[in-house]
Order: C-alpha cells, then structure tokens, then sequence
C-alpha cells in the first residue's frame, strides 16, 4: 500500500492503540501487544506496510537511546558505583561466556570458519536492551535484584559494543562489502589510536563537566521562560546532541544519553526532564517494537522453518544456562535468578546492527546472517512470552519467594511525603518534616526558588505539580501523602483533583486561600484542610490576650478549644451551603457567617470554664465538714 | 544560699491562697521565681535550661496546689523531662547532690483530714512519698512539706499568716541560719517555723 507520513503515522498508531491494550488486557504486556501489532500490519499479514519497516527501526532505535538516558537520570552516581560489581563481574562474564559458548558450538555444528564463529557469538551474546527493560519496568521490577543486575549486564554490553565494533573488521574473511554501513563513518576515523583515545575521553569528560556545572542554568533560563514546550524542545535537544556527538566519536549513543542522564540525576531538573522525554520515549520504543514485530521474516521462516527453529532454540538455552549460571555464582535468589535470566535470553537489537556491519566489512554472508537475524527477531518476540511462562508457571513452582527485607533492599529514593509548592508556606512544612527525619520529595513551579532552596541542601525539583505525570515521576503511586500547600488556588484544586483520580491510595493535606475553596475541599474527603492564616491569626489574638495580662496556659486552652469550635462551625456552614447558594449572594455571606460565628461563640463551648480548677461546688457540698472541723479544734498546728 | 521557687498552677485566674503566697516573691533577694504554666503554656520545657537553673540554686521549692494528692500536670511533666538519669540520678547523676528539698503546698482539705483515721485516709506526707523519694533518688534531702491546710475554707488573716511564715523560711535559708537537722525533726516545716518564732 501507498501513503504519506500521514497514513503510515496513522497505520502505526491504529495498531498500537488496537493491539496494546488488547495484549495489556489478556495479560501479555504491551511489548508483545507491539510485537503482534508489527506481525499484523507487515508485509506478511495485512500488509499495510512493506520493506520501509527496516527504515522505521532504524529511527524508531532512538527510543532506546531515550531509555537509556531515563535510566540514567533514575541513578545517583553514587547507586552506578554501587552496581560496579554487577556491571563489570555479571555482565563481563556474561558477554565473554556466552560470545564463546555460542561461538563454539557455531564452530562444531556448521561449516563456518573460527572468525566467522566467533564474530556470531559476540553478536548474539547481547541481549535486548529495549525488550528486557521495559518489561521490567512494567512488571515493577526494575529496582528489585533480578531487575538491577539484568540492567547491569545490558548496560555491560552498550559498553561491549564498542570493542566488538573494533574487532569485527580483524575478522574479516570475505570481501568486505560496501561501506556504507552507518557506524563506520566518524570524524576521528583516519587519527592514530592515541588521538582517538583522547578524543573519546575529552567527549565523555565534556559530557560530565557540562551535566554538572552548565545544564542547570541552561534549564533555569530555560524554564524561566515558563514556555513549556521550550523546555520539552530542550531537552530532547539534548539528548539528540549526545547522540550525534557520541555517533561522531564512534561510541553507543545509548550509553552518551545513560551517561549524561546520571550525570543530571542531581539536577533539580530532573522530574521535569523525566517527564517530557517519557511520551518520546514510550512512542518510540513502541514503534520501535512494532517494527521489529513487522520485520520478521516468516517467508524465511517457512523455508528454512527447520534451521531457524533450531537456532532459537538453541540461543535461547544456551544464553539461559550460561545466565542462570553466572546468576547463582553471584549469589542470586532461585526467583531472581529465574527471572534474570529468563529475560535476558535472546538476541538484541544490537545484533541487527552487528550483523549488518558484519556484512559490510566481510565477516560473513548474507546467507549466514538471515537466518541468524529472523531468529534473533523471533527470540525477542518470544521472551515477553517466556518472562510470562515464568511468572505464572516455573516461578509459582519451582521458584522461592524471595523475603520481604530483599524487597525492601531494592535501590528506591522514593520519599514517603511529596510536597507541591515550596515556597514560604511549603518549606515550613518541609524543614518541620526534615527536623523530624522525614524527608520528602519537593516541587516548585518558581525556578528561581527551586535554585535557592537547592542551594540550602533541599531536594526541590522544578515542575507543575498539577500534571499528572510530573507526579508520577516524583512517586505519588508510591508516596503515603501529599501536601498541598501552592500559593494557587486554581492550581491546587488540579493538583487535589488529579491525585484523587489518579493515586487514590494516597493522602492529602491541602492549604486553602478563601473560605469557598476551604468549603470546596471540605467536600473533597481529604485528610486534612488548612485555612492559610488562621493559625496564625489565632497566635496573635493569644499574644494579645497575654499582653492584656492574661494567664498563658488559660490562653493556650481557649486558643485550642476556640479553633475546634471554629473548625466545627465552618464544616456546618459548608454543608449548609448548598441550600442557601442561590438566596445569599457570595460576597454577602463572608459577613453574614462571621456573624453567625460570633453569636455562637457566645453560648458555646469555645468560652467554657475548665470547671475541672473551679472549686466553687466543692467549696459549697464541703463547707459543713470545714465548719466541723473549726469547730472542733485549731485548723492548724496541734502541737503548737 | 539560693533558693528555686518551681511555682505550677494552671488556672491562677480562679485561685485566692496560692494568688496571695507568691506575690512579692519573684522580688526576694537570693529567690529565683519560676511560673512555670506561663513560662510554658504549651508545655515545651526546655531542659537544658531547666538543669542550668537548678544548678546553680541550692534549694529547690516546688510550690503547687496539691490536685489529686499529685501535683498539677505541668510539674509532673517538669519532673519527667529535666529529672534526666546521668544528670540527676543514676551512677554519674550528681548535679542535685545534697541540695534540699521541699514542696510549698495549698491542700483544700483541713489538717485534721489528712490522717488515716480521716476524710482522706492518709497523712499528707505519706501522700507525698513519690515526692519525697524521687528527691531521695535525685541525692537530694527532702525537707518536711510547708502546707496550707484548709485552702477551700481560709480567710484573708489566716493566708497572711502563712504567707509570713513562708517568708521566714525563705530568709533563713538566704542567711544560712536555716537548720535542716532540726527541720527534720518536724512533719511540717510550718511547725519548725512556728519554733523558730518562739525561740
């Protein structure tokens, strides 16, 4: 079929709408929903699309390159440092393991020569990192063991990637083909090794020296502008600038973009970044996995089903003997380590690149690499199904529980207490919370303010509280309350409203301006609702009390006994205020309640007496005894 | 010798006889006057500035009207707070060592109530035991109590009277003539000051 960008915008689209929920529903997870999706438009079902598919994964790869650098901005360099031991134990062995492994058996099983062997084991010892982690992350288990050391051996083999690239042409034995391939074009190409290396390490010191010192204020000039689409252009400008910057120097774009997003995990900007690169990142990867769906060869597939059928096989088993291997070396719980390495045994989206770069420099044929590459394809469509197969039969069977304490091990920065609005009125709140040791997570819409507070040690991220995602990513599904304390009152009713559609587990203190947005939120159910001045206004009437020479602990009782009654009164009138809406109007009412209030403050329980001290009653009942006694001899000293 | 009035009664508003005793004290020479419910009506006590005030003081007076045969909340609070073990008991609890003791008292009751044969069942100064041995505890020596019988009943002469006595009291501990020995010999320090009138 024919089309624009239009149509195929719409093709595309059309079936992830279609198919993801559909999956979602039946319980496949929505990477298999994209998977199917891509199988179905393809050229060998409907056929809306044709050969373009490959094109499409191409761009659609930048959808990594984004994941990449949203897992960055999740790790604190000081959480990577932490995962040393996984990254460089777990993943190096995992990639040399398995590249000989499978270059062995390669080597016994066909014709193929030792290079040519070789060259397919380090391309199919990588596994995909697109798949692997957003299964994970939907699963919930990114931050549990299985879900860090799987991230950990992927993010081994971005880095693995580079040398495998370095070694591919020593391996050529055929012609090298064409090159035209687009990862050997960079501009460091013709310089010695020396001055490559250099210029490699300036490029990744640029990358740090920049995230830290420069991006802040770029931001913060940025979102000074309050123009929100210019941040969101921003930052996608950035991750594209560390993708075309790392392609030049000849390194993985993905691990540019990881790199610069851990290097930003600090940044006050964070949140803000993590929101508007999430949509790209989804669609992309998304599309990313449609294409792959789509790209499948099942003509391929049916003629050499018999091959191809092995070598899925095969991958399949090897990569997940060698993983749960290692993963026990490495002391992994048997559940962990089932899912672990259930999902990282198939071939990458790397292997495509591998395979085709394998081409052009000659390491191998184009008959060697078709087969290899439909049966990488399928065993990245069948691993959703495996992590499933896992889930629901092998793990519930054969697998431990892994202990609540593991759980709660997991990396997580999440604070238990989200504060939108952390301006004179927020902070209060907040370094009260910090002087009881609970810290909490911080947003503030004013940039100048998230940059002076930062500057004090707080954790203030800048952004809109009342957008839903901005509060998803700040950890409101996993938060126990928010506080609600925005000097707008427009903008906290959203931020009320959004939370109770969206988290409703979660708690809400909201601070309120006018008395008709106190009633509003009385009716919202909240767990607490604050009038901004009253308490204050309340000290002062106390301290005036106390001037005019009142006692101050009979102050203090009438002040607390006082605000109760007043708190009372106002939960009366707001219910009441449906009836009388339309007789009163709005601006009158003010008056006529504070009206109401003051008569009632007169015969109620806001002036009561603290009879408890009073002793007149028992002055009178006793009186007869104290007259007895009087009577009866000296009140005081006997022995006087 | 210097002396600490700790002075505890949340609704002075509505009292006559403890109104009447601790006025003109604050001004006494040697007498540091705490009002405890107005220095903290919320009751934040802040303990290190408590401890700071005991220690440099030699006699400690808690003056209260006594409610339910205890003292009011705010005192007992005090109590708990600044009474630290390692500061005022225990092993290397030594800043109250050997200073004196003693409550200054209203009871609404008369004197002849508080026997064990009367209205209240007990002596005042058997009520007054956890008093008494948290001072003990605290290497302090607790003094007889200095008790106002009959505050729900008494007159304006007989207040005046207490109030005299007490000052007597005060004085003595200000010049050191106080006797502690002989102090002890009494149930009441109101009948040691009786004496010293006498003699």
């Amino acid at each position: 079929m024919e089309g624009g960008f239009l149509y195929q915008a719409f093709v595309y689209l059309a079936a992830a709408v279609v198919a993801v929920p559909v999956a979602k529903k039946v319980g496949l997870g929505s990477v298999l929903g994209y998977l199917i999706a891509g199988i179905l438009i393809g050229p060998f079902v409907f056929e809306f699309i044709g050969e373009e598919g490959q094109d499409v994964m191409h761009f659609a790869e930048f959808g990594v390159v984004m994941m990449l650098f949203l897992v960055g901005l999740e790790l604190q360099p000081s959480i990577l440092w932490k995962l040393r031991v996984p990254i460089l134990g777990l993943g190096g062995v995992q990639v040399l393991a398995t590249a000989v492994v499978i270059g062995g058996i390669t080597l016994l099983a066909t014709s193929l020569n030792w290079q040519t062997s070789l060259a397919i084991g380090l391309s199919l010892a990588l596994s995909s990192t697109a798949i692997v982690l957003q299964t994970l992350n939907e699963k919930g288990q990114l931050k549990s063991e299985a879900g860090q050391n799987a991230f950990s051996v992927l993010l081994m083999q971005d880095i693995a990637v580079i040398p495998i690239l370095a070694v591919f042409p020593l391996l050529a034995t055929n012609e090298a083909g064409t090159d035209d391939g687009h990862a050997s074009h960079t501009i460091i190409e013709g310089l010695p090794i020396a001055a490559q290396t250099a210029i490699i390490i300036g490029v990744i010191v640029a990358i740090i020296l920049a995230g830290r010192y420069l991006l802040s204020h770029v931001f913060r000039l940025i979102a000074a502008t309050q123009l929100r689409e210019l941040f969101t252009a921003a930052a996608l400008l950035l991750v594209i600038g560390v993708t075309l910057l790392m392609t030049m120097v000849g390194l993985s774009p993905a691990l540019g973009t990881f790199l610069a997003g851990v290097v930003l995990a600090q940044s006050e900007y964070r949140h803000e970044l993590e929101t508007d690169i999430e949509p790209f990142k989804g669609l992309l990867l998304g599309l990313f996995f449609i294409a792959v769906g789509a790209s499948i060869d099942f003509n391929l597939i049916v003629q050499k089903s018999l091959l191809i059928t092995y070598i899925v096989l095969g991958l399949i088993l090897v990569k997940f003997l060698i993983l749960a291997t290692i993963g026990r070396v490495f002391g992994m719980k048997t559940d962990s380590n089932l899912l672990f390495s259930f999902g990282l045994a198939q071939g990458g989206e790397f292997a495509f690149v591998l395979f085709s770069f394998a081409l052009q420099n000659g390491v191998m044929t184009s008959e060697t690499t078709n087969p290899i590459i439909a049966a990488v394809a399928v065993s990245m469509a069948l691993t959703p199904l495996l992590m499933l197969l896992n889930e629901k039969l092998i793990q519930p069977n054969f697998g431990t529980k892994e202990s609540v304490e593991r759980e709660a091990d997991a990396i997580d920065e999440t604070n238990e207490v989200i504060i939108a609005g952390f301006g004179r009125y927020g902070s209060v709140i907040g370094r009260f919370l910090q002087a009881n040791g609970k810290s909490a997570t911080y947003l503030d819409i004013d940039p100048n303010n998230v940059d002076l507070l930062r500057k004090y040690g707080f954790r203030v991220f800048y952004g809109d509280a009342s957008r839903v995602d901005l509060l998803h990513a700040a950890g409101a599904h996993e938060a126990k309350l928010l506080i609600v304390s925005v000097d707008n009152t427009e903008k906290s009713v959203e931020i009320v409203a959004n939370a109770k559609k969206h988290f409703p587990h979660l708690k809400v203190i909201v601070r309120t301006k006018t008395w008709a947005d106190y009633y509003e939120m009385l009716e919202e159910d909240l767990e607490g609702v604050y009038r901004e001045f009253s308490d204050g206004a309340l000290r002062m009437g106390a301290q005036a009390l106390s001037v005019l020479g009142l006692r101050k602990y009979r102050i203090q009782r009438s002040l607390k006994k006082f605000r109760k009654h007043d708190e009372k009164l106002l939960a009366e009138l707001a219910e009441s205020r449906h009836e009388q809406r339309n007789l009163i109007n709005r601006a009158k009412r003010g008056i006529e309640e504070i009206e109401l209030m003051i008569k009632d403050d007169l015969v109620s329980e806001a002036s009561d007496k603290d009879l408890g001290w009073d002793t007149d009653t028992i002055k009178r009942e006793f009186a007869p005894m104290f007259k007895e006694y009087e009577e009866g001899g000296n009140l005081r000293s006997e022995s006087e | 010798m210097k002396t600490l009035i700790l002075f505890a009664h949340p609704a002075l508003h509505k009292s006559r006889v403890n109104k009447h005793i601790i006025e003109g004290l604050p001004a006494l020479e040697c007498v540091t006057f705490r009002d405890l419910y107005e220095e903290y009506p919320e009751f934040d006590i802040d303990v290190k500035c408590e401890q700071e005030m005991v220690e440099q003081h030699d006699i400690i007076i808690f003056q209260f009207p006594l409610f339910w045969y205890s003292t009011p909340a705010l005192l007992k609070e005090w109590q708990d707070l600044v009474l630290e073990h390692g500061w005022a008991f225990g092993s290397s609890g030594n800043a109250l060592k050997d200073k004196l003791f003693m409550c200054s008292i209203t009871a609404g009751g008369p004197r002849k109530a508080y026997t064990e044969k009367d209205f209240h069942q007990h002596t005042l100064n058997q009520l007054l035991s956890p008093l008494r041995q948290t001072a003990t505890l605290c290497k302090m020596i607790p003094l007889p109590p200095f008790v106002v019988f009959g505050a729900h009943g008494i007159q304006l002469p007989d207040i005046t009277e207490h109030k005299s006595e007490l000052l007597r009291l005060l004085e003595s501990f200000r010049t050191g003539s106080f006797d502690p020995d002989r102090a002890l010999e009494h149930e009441y320090m109101n009948d040691y000051v009786a004496q010293l009138k006498k003699s």
